[in-house]
């Protein structure tokens, strides 16, 4: 009988309309590390957050078994006090407090509530010792580098005595070199008996550091492969991740493809919150009219970034790069040049870049295209009721009427708006990004539906997904956008998967 | 991917989570579904003024007080107006009191000491207070400063200026028609009718109330039969009557009030027309939109493409403009422009604009509202000051107000935000 740490049998999460979670099982046996992979949105965070009680107990069904004893955790205080210590892919440190500080920022080293400094930064130092940290115990987080405040992390956890660590993506902002050094040190810890859960998307780390690997895949546990047991391969895993399964979930379409709309050459981005380091790298795409074409790749690709930057440069640094719409080129430095110029981008995320959740139905239909529905400042009301009624009926939103609030909309219902606004803006160039992220089936098929009207119309659509099904299911052809780079062009007839899958995880030669 | 935020823009708190959706709070009264967020306000103006002229046994209806509460407080109101639209914006701007200040300290000078024609004078201080908005709209929308800061450190530095300008004492009189505007009532033009038991009436002040009457039952029953004729849901033909029905006897009833007294005063006709236009640009117009969506959701307008920074810096230059007529009218009621002119004003107009229904995090937030908010306070200022209460017992209950009203917002978002 193996010694297994945690065992978690029969997990089922709910969110409203989206089941998230069903029946997973996830077994750790003590001292290994456990890779966990899937696509994005199959639920591995999810089942991290049940596990670290984010989603306190009562929230999930199912049984979590840590150290042998039934587990109910109300709160993260809760699992950090049981010895389970989850780290986020966004780091969770105080960018103005030391090292010493954030190491044991919640649980300080104090003296009748005064704090001991000179135990703290000696403590801190023999954690960064283990960890293999050589900074100053004093210095600033925000002054060193994204690898060394991972490194911050981990001393933290040991802080708490952790017993099972848990890393969400630990290396996907990390160069080759920190990577390195953190899959070494994850090896060291797991010599010292501390047993690691890692998330990563990067098959060849998984490979490379795991000793057994659990993939899930729309929410359900596909299977627990042992790597030393089972000689498990990269394409072994990737055919566990994307599954079979493609059945009739898309409209019929056929294209009629027209001129080129948009073509943008060698674009390179830089991060604004890590310089130096380049977020899209040297990426070349077109789209052309009344075709549908598809950007593939992970989180952290850059897919997003590689959108809003070229849409009026909403993201990022130092972007160069040509843009050529109709083949001439232009300049789109603000997002009033890029609605000039035809462009629309409809944002992965609705409630933060995409409405005004306070707002009526029309008042957010209407946002991008007033100037259409205005002489000299002043609005017509009555011709924008008409619109907006026009879209209400057109793209079936399912409200009582163009007064509703929008935040009181189901993310289909919503999605419809932030479709409708950009639809008004008259683009010949529509970008949406992660169109169906939260979206119930039905209305999967709706917005499938609109998105190939919307080709028929002669529109030009980029469609950003991480939805492989989807792109497969959708589009004419497929880029696939790897560490910032574009690694592959697909035409549909010759799109797998599997192909994409190869091509997504492509690292850096 | 929540690191993705858009560029030049400053992001609010981290993990900006879905915005939970406000909805406002409705009661059912008799069938009749109401509104209780946005009409609270009004229901409480109604039952504050009935408990004080019960309190003062009538006299804070009388003629002579109602056009004293008007005058007295006009400047405030003023304020409120474009503090409003500033707080809807998602901003706050503390310097009003002091630019009420040194704007009025420069109109003092430019007509007392040298002598310039009024009309002039004027245009040149309201072009200052334009100047002054641009300044500290300069440092907020394209400098990224937040607007707390900015204006706090031009509550300093304006009221600095009016100390250097004034040297610490009160320049003044002003001309006539200055003190007049400030201060002045239409003149009877058309001469007195009696009006029976009520005595005699300005017919001139009468017949604006009257036409003000129409023109508000004309322009609703348009927007009304325009709405239903685009298929729009209007309300109840008995609800629009009764709605009408009250608004015409409020303004007769303010009217025929004024008229028996000494007419319209002239600030009365400036805070009508502000009212009006300014209502209408916040509702009507595409830079009124824009307001609206920068402080419903700052990223959404930004990827909207709203010039954000734009329109925040002209939202902070018409708050100058209006905080120089306000200056301008406040120191032509006292004759003088004096160095602690409109202490404190800033608190009296935020107060106003939050009491009125806006919300603490932008983007909700009506003029009508803010007038209204800055018309509590005065009526709780004069009505207690007619009964004889302290000015400390004025001021707890006005701090009280301003957190009960808040309050009630926060209440009614929380419940409508469980209910959903």
């Amino acid at each position: 009988m193996t010694d297994h740490i945690l065992r978690m049998s029969g997990i089922t999460k709910t969110f409203p309309g989206v089941k998230a979670l069903q029946d997973v099982n996830l077994s750790v046996r003590r001292g290994e590390i456990h890779a966990i992979c899937g696509e994005n949105g199959a639920g591995k965070s999810t089942l991290m957050k049940v596990l670290s009680g984010v989603y306190p107990h009562g929230g999930y069904e199912g049984e979590i078994d840590f150290e042998g004893e039934r587990c109910e955790f109300g709160s993260i205080r809760d699992s950090e006090h049981a010895g389970i210590v989850i780290i986020h892919q966004e780091l969770a440190l105080s960018p103005q407090l030391s090292i010493a500080e954030n190491i044991f920022l919640g649980n300080e080293r104090a003296k009748r509530g005064f704090i001991d400094w000179n135990r703290t930064n000696f403590e801190a130092a023999q954690l960064m010792e283990r960890v293999g940290l050589r900074e100053n115990p004093t210095t600033t987080v925000s002054d060193i580098g994204v690898g060394k405040q991972q490194l911050v992390e981990i001393a933290k956890a040991l802080s708490k005595r952790v017993k099972l660590l848990i890393l969400d993506e630990p290396t996907a902002a990390l160069n080759d070199d920190d990577s390195a050094h953190l899959l070494d040190l994850l090896r060291g810890l797991r010599d010292e008996g501390i047993t690691c859960v890692i998330i990563s998307h990067k098959l060849n780390e998984v490979i490379a550091i795991a000793d057994s690997v659990t993939i899930i895949r729309d929410g359900r546990t596909i299977e627990t492969l042992d790597m030393a047991a089972d000689s498990v391969t990269e394409d072994r895993i990737i055919s566990g991740m994307v599954g079979r399964a493609l059945d009739n979930r898309f409209p019929p379409h056929e294209p009629t493809i027209g001129e080129e709309a948009l073509r943008i050459e060698d674009w390179t981005v830089y991060s604004p919150s890590q310089p130096g380091r380049k977020v899209v790298d040297g990426a070349s795409i077109n789209v052309r009219r009344g075709e549908i074409v598809g950007l593939a790749g992970l989180m952290g690709a850059g897919r997003t970034e590689l959108a809003m930057s070229v849409f009026g440069r909403t993201y990022g640094v130092h972007i160069s790069g040509k843009i050529f719409k109709d083949g001439r080129p232009i300049e789109v430095r603000t997002v009033q040049d890029a609605i000039r110029h035809g462009l629309a981008y409809a944002t992965e995320d609705r409630k933060r870049y995409g409405l005004n959740l306070i707002e009526d139905i029309q008042r957010n239909v209407s946002a991008a295209g007033l100037s259409g529905l205005s002489r000299r400042g002043w609005v017509n009301e009555h011709e924008e009721f008409r619109v907006a009624e026009r879209f209400h009926k057109s793209m079936n939103i399912k409200a009582p009427s163009v007064a509703s609030v929008v935040g009181k909309l189901s993310g289909g219902n919503q999605q419809k708006v932030v479709l409708s606004k950009w639809i008004l803006t008259e683009p010949d160039v529509l970008i949406l990004d992660e169109p169906t992220r939260g979206i119930d089936v039905g209305a999967k098929y709706e917005i499938y539906t609109i998105i190939n009207r919307l080709a028929d119309e002669g529109k030009a659509v980029l469609v950003i997904s991480s939805e492989l099904p989807e792109l497969l299911g959708l589009c004419d052809r497929i880029y696939t956008l790897s560490e910032g780079r574009i690694t592959g062009e697909v035409p549909r007839q010759d799109a797998t998967q599997e192909r994409l899958m190869h091509l997504m995880t492509k690292g850096q030669e | 991917m929540s690191s993705i935020t858009p560029a030049d823009v400053e992001v609010g708190a981290k993990g900006g989570g879905p915005g939970e959706p406000r909805q406002p709070g409705r009661v059912s009264l008799g069938g009749l579904s109401v509104n209780l967020r946005a009409s609270g306000i009004y229901i409480a103006f109604a039952l504050i003024i009935v408990l004080f002229s019960v309190l003062t046994d009538g006299a804070l209806l009388q003629p002579q007080n109602i056009s004293n509460i008007i005058v007295q407080n006009s400047y405030v109101l003023i304020l409120a107006i474009g503090m409003i639209l500033v707080i809807i914006a998602g901003h706050i701007d503390l310097s009003v009191g002091s630019v009420v200040a040194v704007t009025g300290a420069l109109a003092a000078v430019l007509m007392v000491n040298m002598g310039l024609p009024w009309p002039l004078a004027l245009l040149i201080t309201v072009a200052a207070g334009g100047l002054i908005g641009a300044w500290q709209g300069y440092w907020i929308a394209y400098f990224g400063i937040p607007a707390f800061i900015v204006t706090l450190a031009g509550m300093l530095l304006f009221r600095a200026l009016t100390l250097t300008v004034l040297g610490n004492q009160g320049i003044g009189p002003f001309p006539d028609q200055v003190r007049t505007l400030a201060n002045g009532f239409t003149n009877g033009y058309l001469g007195n009718i009696g009006l029976g038991p009520l005595g005699g009436a300005d017919l001139f002040s009468l017949l604006i109330g009257l036409v003000a009457i129409a023109g508000m039952v004309a322009s609703q029953w348009r927007s009304r039969v325009g709405r239903a004729g685009y298929g729009q849901s209007v309300e109840p033909m008995a609800l629009f009557a009764l709605k009408m029905a009250a608004g015409a006897g409020l303004i007769l009833f303010l009217v025929v009030q004024l008229a028996r007294f000494k007419n319209l005063p002239w600030v009365l006709v400036l805070l009508a027309i502000l009212v009006l236009a300014y209502s209408l640009m916040a509702n009507r117009t595409v830079f009124g939109r824009q307001i609206y969506a920068i402080g419903g959701n700052l990223q959404a307008a930004v990827m909207s493409g709203v010039k954000v920074k734009k329109v925040v810096f002209w939202i902070f230059v018409n708050m100058g403009v209006l905080s120089a007529i306000a200056g301008i009218i406040f120191a032509g009621r006292l004759n003088q422009a004096g160095p602690t002119a409109g202490n404190s004003f800033e608190l009296d107009a935020i107060a106003a604009a939050f009491i009125g229904g806006a919300a603490v995090q932008g983007g909700v937030g009506k003029v009508v509202g803010a007038i209204t908010g800055g018309l509590i306070m005065a009526v709780i200022n004069n009505g207690m000051s007619l009964i004889g209460s302290p000015s400390e017992r004025v001021m707890l209950v006005k701090g009280a107000v301003l957190l009960a009203a808040v309050a009630f917002d926060v209440w009614t978002k929380r419940r409508a935000g469980a209910a959903g």
